[in-house]
């Protein structure tokens, strides 16, 4: 279980633009720690964002994505008050789900 | 009682109705549905390797598909990257950086209730071309731009 994320949701004319940033290593598998050992990877794997719990996006990341990851996307409709969570999964199996209301 | 408002045709009509909005609601993002970690694709080397693994066949340049980032990157650990699709019926939306030891970063799908314009933070290695590939309609479109890394994302 990773830290929590922090998810801001505004709702403007019509649209709700959603910001997240989670808290992850993102390691690439490709770096050697001080002793020459090479580090394992270990990076957010699979993330999904619903809207009023229903599924409204996925997506797969790979190792390139940014250290503690930052992802915006925006959803057509929402209103203040609508609740958006969004899920992580990474390739260790650990998940965590946080949620937002939307202002 | 002419002021009723709620006959029986009509409340039936309504029921009628929700049913169908509800099942519509369920079976419009079915791609959604669909992911599950896409290894091979990742593991590509190049673009064309993963491409392949992502099952894309023919691409197209399009105007429509736009990447905003800035030129020149000072930090290749951190490369905000805002990948837009103005192509209707926009179902996924990858990012790709051709230099990366993987160069497969990111693969969003993308359900109708979402406007096909994601941003993210991506890492470079080094200078590189950027690739986004949309898929629409079972079509694939690409926009191409150059990102140049003044220090390297991926050293010690």
């Amino acid at each position: 279980m990773g830290n929590p994320m922090k998810i801001r949701a505004a709702s403007k004319d019509g649209v709700t633009e959603v910001k997240v940033l989670m808290s992850h290593e993102m390691e690439t598998g490709l770096r050697k720690d001080a002793s020459g050992n090479a580090i394992p990877a270990w990076f957010i794997a699979e993330l999904s964002a619903k809207l009023n719990d229903k599924p409204v996006m996925t997506a797969q990341w790979g190792p390139s994505i940014s250290k503690n990851p930052f992802l915006s996307f925006k959803i057509k409709g929402g209103k203040a008050g609508d609740k958006v969570a969004v899920t992580w999964t990474d390739n260790k199996g650990d998940s965590r789900t946080d949620e937002a209301v939307v202002t | 009682m002419t002021t009723q408002p709620l006959n029986r045709r009509g409340f039936l009509t309504r029921v009628a109705a929700l049913g169908l909005t509800t099942a519509l609601g369920t079976t419009l993002a079915p791609h959604l549905a669909r992911a599950e970690w896409n290894k091979a694709a990742f593991d590509g080397k190049s673009s064309a390797e993963a491409f392949k693994a992502l099952g894309v066949s023919a691409t197209a340049e399009s105007a429509d598909v736009q990447i905003l980032a800035s030129d020149i990157a000072e930090n290749g650990a951190v490369v905000p990257v805002q990948a837009v699709s103005k192509i209707p019926g926009t179902t996924r939306i990858s990012v790709l950086v051709e230099k990366n030891p993987s160069t497969l970063a990111a693969v969003f799908d993308i359900g109708p209730d979402v406007v096909p314009d994601v941003t993210t933070r991506i890492k470079m290695g080094q200078t590189s071309n950027v690739t986004v590939l949309v898929e629409a309609d079972g079509k694939y479109f690409t926009a191409t731009k150059e990102i140049k890394v003044t220090l390297g994302g991926c050293g010690g």
